[in-house]
């Protein structure tokens, strides 16, 4: 079988900020009641992860955990290892009434670097990057497309949004990332 | 003559030389002029004509408030109209034209309606283009379009070349007005720990006081302006805006502000204007004060000007709008100007005061420069036509009809007293209170608008809040930025004021003025309204102030009456006999000053004008010829067209192929709605109208969708994985919509059922294999699924892998033909396509676009939502009556589909339409009916939904909803074509292809 391919391959920008699509990327969508033991206990069994707060992303060396919704977490790993994780969370889930679906190849993931990465992404999201420390995620929107985005680093934020407008994110990113636009918000 | 001093010029450095041009002049401004300022230095008194009269026209002002100085600026991809020149910062080669006139600036012909300004008096246009009606489209519109809007708008083909971008912002404290009390209130905020945003619209800070000459903490104003900036800069949690405007003021803090990044820097690899989108805690209007006109005969003649904007040229920009000026004033500020000519080398002739007393520390200081002080006198009548030559005094308490003297002039400097801005204080409901004091309206502390928390979020601070001393308006903006803190007490910076005597309310000079004077006494410059206007309209009962403006234009100019606004309503409650607060203002509306369209668009121009949903296979559609149709966000191939092929060719071409052999579609737009959890198949059998729960896994079922008043909204293909577990196919359109209606009755009424749902319409690639050789091809990719006719009958699905992709296929059929859809991880898309193509060139495989999906639909009777229906149509309407169950109790839109009307006879029903002569029936075709309805149209008893050429068939079919259709099976009916050619075509059953199904049963 070849390799999967991600929405736009190897696609990079330098600009006010460093612009990467991060290729194929491992995404699990577990809905579920976040506050139950058996939920918390299977992912806890396949990643290793202690369910994140809201507005949390808790990362791992081989995974993390976002929060999405009280009843709705993302789980996300290196993408051959999807299939068989999901295999194993809903094996762990059990009789919880939890639903586990693979979402990796309906995304597309960024990562946007750089000391003027909130004031790109201030551009786009209606989100406060204030107090936004290191494992915080917002489900949010970027300009006209839905989005998630989470501090991955003290200087990196990974921005993830569905496949299908992964060359609108692009333009819209790189377009608000070119020389010159540089707003001086958050310093 | 307006001229550039020998010193002076705070702002402007006069070692940097800036060439620009007006209407085609070569001109020469210094770097930190305004256009207006650089006008003024050249003896450019005459900027522009008057909207209705054409009268010449003079800067006024110096500020946002500016009426008159609006030009055409920049060229080509980057001309604007209706830039005001005096906040326009001037910059090497800039190009300006002055506006409204023709055939030029000095020879304009429409002031031929200055002469006719008795016959275009308030309420010219209600009542000059009211009669006859037939007149307001074709005669009335196009003539007031070509007179409105002063300037030119840009060429229709013109491409704005620069960028936009919008920015949001949150902030405890916004603080709008970088003067004295903006800084200040922003430094006692900030000092306590808040996030603080100061924006101020100049591209300098401080305001006037530096103008005006104020000392704070012992500093020059200039001085402690400046030190206040760096350190307020130096401050982590401060954010500093200049060049940025407070536009708006909405609900739950959210405001509004416009950055002119880059317009004095005109091509910088910039944006040019940015639109931050702040959310503040609290906002504080600095906004400052705005000084009133003077009404006396020819009061808008150029070189008539603000007091304070006199003074501004001369102390910011050096420049002296005139040798020999006049000062009429009802108020001590005034002198400020006269010192400040004074003192810069500039005759003053006298100071007008209508007051019958001046005996301040100001008027003092004038006389004690021998200059003449004439108290209880007015202008009765300004001299000159393009410029001022002279002024004709007269008493202040006389009606003017004789002049007591006549003072040779080339420029007036006018003040009635100042007015708080209120604009952003008022947009949210902030009421204001008059100051009889001040005669100005100034906001009520006490009746701010309120936040969520019933809190009042708008503080209006120093000027704006009606404080008009240097020491008064710091300590109230220190206050305001403790209050919006919530911070403690601490020490305010401090002013000593000089004291000033109270004004004199004067709407009017001199009081009692003849008709002849109030008739030239203008109260907005632009749009040519006058005193006399005013009153007419009070007489003719436009007693409201609202009704007023609307009637006479009075402040509906591009300042929006920002100097004529209180002039206008004191005259209008002095012709009413009414004090002036129970008048009231009009509405203050967002924004303050214009916002470019740039701005507000964003970055949502070309190609992110929208965000484009692409398919895995967009590229390689897009690399073969596709023929794009939008569906949604998406973009799907229409068909896709090879070299020198019509669209129609290719549609045909695409038809043939697929039935014939093979074709392929791109299907990934579907929507792929996983439903899961104990209760799905009770959920599924409430959504869907007919029996879903006893499908069992490995099976497929086509189900449809409707609403609670039981029309059809969305319809497909229903996969059960397992005993938990749906997989809906919907629509392209209708997936989020379908997704959101699931939730929406998930989370909002049966919110105890153990249902999840997951769009998983992005996941996978689908693609439809589809026609004779269909099972073929994906035999040869290689597959451990047994495709067989035995193995895998129609409307049954599998998963395995397919060219060792893990896949699932589903066996069903949109075209009647063998059909499979594949689907794969979205990943695998490009590569199982890539694969399929390159296999099915052996059976001539053809990729088919929609129109002929749609064709071969068609030609099948299959219904598509959106052609078939409307909003308005049951399934039974469709003679889908097969697929609603009659053993359930309850379904979404059961109730509603068994209404009186829904089960009459009487409905429209889908029946399949050929016309006699074989040619295709135009789209959305009527069947008419002899008579009218009630509404006098003609009666109709049928509609055409889908028509198509058939290439199978080679004729003509449609689909169509007549009027008990079923029933009238061959029957010739009308069909209404172009030009009201009638067509007959005959009723005849909804599927025109392949009744028996033998072509998909192989």
């Amino acid at each position: 079988m070849s390799d999967a391919v991600s929405a736009l391959p190897g696609a990079r920008f330098a600009g006010l900020v460093d612009l990467a699509e991060a290729g194929p990327c491992g995404m699990i969508t577990l809905r579920g009641d976040l506050s139950a033991a058996a939920v918390a206990k299977a992912v806890k069994d396949t990643t290793g992860l202690a369910l994140p707060k809201p507005r949390q992303v808790a990362i791992g060396k081989a995974a993390s955990v976002a929060w999405m919704a009280p009843d709705e977490c993302l789980i996300v790993l290196d993408y051959a290892k999807a299939a068989e994780t999901v295999a194993a969370l809903e094996t762990a889930v059990a009789d919880a009434f939890a639903t586990v679906a693979e979402v990796s190849d309906a995304r597309a993931v960024f990562t946007i670097r750089g000391a003027q990465a909130r004031d790109v992404l201030a551009k786009a999201c209606p989100v406060d990057f204030a107090d936004f420390p290191v494992g915080t995620i917002r489900r949010t929107r970027a300009a006209q497309g839905a989005a998630a985005v989470w501090r991955s680093g003290e200087e990196e934020f990974t921005l993830v949004c569905f496949r299908s407008v992964a060359g609108y994110m692009w333009d819209l990113l790189t377009t608000l990332a070119r020389p010159g636009g540089e707003v001086g918000l958050y310093r | 003559m307006s001229h550039r001093l020998e010193k002076g010029g705070r702002l402007i450095d006069r070692g940097t030389r800036l060439d620009f041009s007006f209407n085609g002049k070569r001109m020469q401004g210094y770097a930190g002029d305004t256009l207006a300022s650089a006008l003024l230095a050249g003896d450019q008194m005459l900027v522009g004509r008057s909207f209705k009269y054409h009268r010449p026209r003079g800067v006024v002002a110096a500020g946002a408030e500016e009426p008159n100085a609006l030009l055409g600026l920049g060229k080509g991809q980057r001309y604007e109209p209706n830039q005001r020149a005096t906040t326009t910062e001037l910059y090497a080669g800039a190009k300006t034209v002055s506006q409204n006139h023709w055939p030029s600036l000095e020879h304009d012909v429409g002031v031929v309606n200055n002469a006719f300004g008795r016959f275009l008096s308030a309420g010219f246009y209600y009542k000059m283009f009211i009669h006859p009606r037939p007149f307001w489209k074709h005669v009335y519109e196009p003539f007031i379009r070509r007179t409105a809007g002063l300037g030119r708008a840009p060429e229709a083909e013109t491409v704005d070349a620069d960028r936009y971008e919008q920015v949001y912002a949150f902030a405890d404290v916004l603080v709008i007005g970088g003067g004295i009390a903006g800084i200040a209130a922003a430094r006692a905020a900030a000092e306590a720990g808040r996030r603080v945003i100061l924006c101020e619209q100049n591209a300098h800070w401080g305001g006037r006081a530096p103008v005006d000459g104020a000392v704070i903490d012992g500093q020059p104003a200039g001085d402690w302006v400046a030190a206040q900036i760096a350190a307020l800069r130096a401050l982590a949690n401060v954010t500093l805006l200049p060049r940025t405007m407070g536009a708006g003021v909405h609900d739950h803090g959210y405001v509004l502000a416009y950055q002119r990044v880059a317009d004095h820097e005109p091509g910088a690899e910039k944006p040019r204007h940015r639109l931050w989108r702040v959310r503040a805690g609290r906002t504080i209007t600095a906004t400052g004060a705005i000084e009133r006109p003077l009404s006396f005969a020819g009061n808008d003649i150029p070189g008539v000007m603000l007091a304070s904007a006199m003074r501004d040229y001369a102390v910011n920009w050096g420049v002296a709008p005139g040798r020999r000026v006049v000062v009429v004033t009802n108020n001590d500020d005034a002198y400020r100007t006269a010192l400040a000519l004074h003192d810069a080398g500039v005759t003053v002739r006298a100071v007008i005061d209508a007051r019958s007393e001046a005996k301040g520390a100001l008027p003092e200081a004038v006389r004690a420069r021998g200059i003449r002080v004439a108290t209880g006198t007015a202008i009765r009548r300004v001299e000159g036509g393009k410029r001022v030559t002279a002024v004709e005094l007269c008493p202040q308490e006389s009606d003017g009809a004789e002049a007591s003297e006549r003072i040779h002039c080339d420029a007036v400097a006018m003040s009635g007293g100042w007015s708080p801005v209120v604009h952003l204080w008022s947009h949210c409901g902030g009421k204001l209170t008059w100051d009889e004091g001040q005669a100005a309206f100034r906001p009520d502390p006490d009746r701010p608008p309120l936040g969520h928390d019933g809190q009042g979020f708008v503080i209006a601070a120093g000027s704006a809040n009606g404080e008009m001393r240097a020491g008064t308006v710091l300590a109230d903006a220190h206050a305001a930025g403790l209050t919006a803190a919530g911070a403690k007490k601490s020490t305010a910076p401090g002013a000593e004021d000089t004291a000033e005597e109270p004004l004199a309310p004067v709407w009017m000079m001199p009081v009692r003025a003849t008709y002849k004077l109030r008739s030239k006494m203008w109260l907005d410059p632009q749009n040519d309204v006058k005193v006399s206007d005013i009153q007419l309209a009070a007489r003719e009962g436009y007693e409201s102030v609202e009704h007023a403006k609307r009637y006479t234009t009075l402040g509906m100019a591009t300042d929006q009456g920002k100097l004529s606004n209180i002039n206008g309503l004191a005259i209008l409650a002095d012709a009413l006999g009414r004090p002036i607060p129970q008048v009231g203002t009009t509405t203050f509306r967002p924004p303050f000053t214009p916002v470019s369209m740039g701005a507000i668009a964003g970055e949502a121009r070309g190609g992110l004008f929208q965000p484009l949903r692409r398919t895995p296979l967009h590229d390689w559609h897009a690399e073969n010829g596709a023929d794009w149709e939008p569906v949604g966000h998406w973009r799907r191939p229409y068909c896709y067209r090879q070299p020198g092929e019509s669209r129609h060719d290719a549609v045909l071409r695409e038809v043939s192929g697929t039935r014939e052999s093979l074709g392929l579609l791109d299907a990934s737009t579907l929507g792929k709605l996983l439903v899961k959890g104990p209760d799905a198949g009770r959920f599924m059998d409430m959504l869907y109208t007919n029996m879903m729960s006893t499908l069992k896994p490995g099976k497929c079922r086509y189900g449809l969708m409707c609403n609670e008043n039981g029309f059809l909204f969305d319809d497909g293909v229903v996969a059960r994985l397992s005993e938990d577990a749906f997989l809906c196919h919907t629509t392209t359109g209708g997936a989020e919509r379908v997704h959101a209606w699931m939730e929406d009755w998930l989370q909002c009424e049966w919110w105890d059922w153990k249902v999840h749902v997951v769009n998983l319409t992005e996941q996978y690639a689908q693609i439809g294999v589809v026609g004779p050789n269909a099972r073929k091809l994906l035999e040869q990719l290689g597959t451990d699924i047994d495709l067989s006719k035995d193995a895998m009958p129609f409307m049954d699905w599998r998963e395995g892998r397919l060219a060792e992709i893990p896949a699932r296929v589903f066996r069903i059929s949109f075209s009647g033909e063998l059909s499979f859809e594949v689907a794969v991880p979205a990943g695998h898309g490009r590569a199982l396509w890539d694969r399929l193509i390159d296999a099915g060139a052996e059976f001539g495989a053809v990729p088919y676009g929609t129109e002929a999906l749609h064709i071969m639909r068609a030609e099948k009777g299959f219904i598509m939502i959106g052609d078939e229906t409307d909003g308005t149509v049951i399934p039974q309407d469709l003679g889908l009556d097969w697929a609603i169950s009659k053993k359930k109790d309850d379904f979404l839109g059961k109730r509603g589909m068994e209404r009186a009307a829904m089960v009459a006879p009487e409905r429209w029903k889908l029946v399949g339409l050929e016309t006699v002569d074989g040619s295709v029936l135009p789209h959305a075709a009527l069947c008419p009916l002899e008579g009218k309805n009630a509404n006098g149209q003609r009666k109709t008893q049928g509609r055409v939904t889908s028509t198509y050429h058939s290439p199978t068939l080679g004729r003509g079919i449609a689909l169509g909803l007549v009027h008990r259709g079923p029933e009238r099976m061959g029957e010739v009916i009308e069909f209404l074509g172009d030009g009201g050619r009638m067509i007959p075509a005959t009723i005849v059953e909804t599927c025109f292809y392949d009744k028996a199904g033998e072509k998909q049963n192989v």
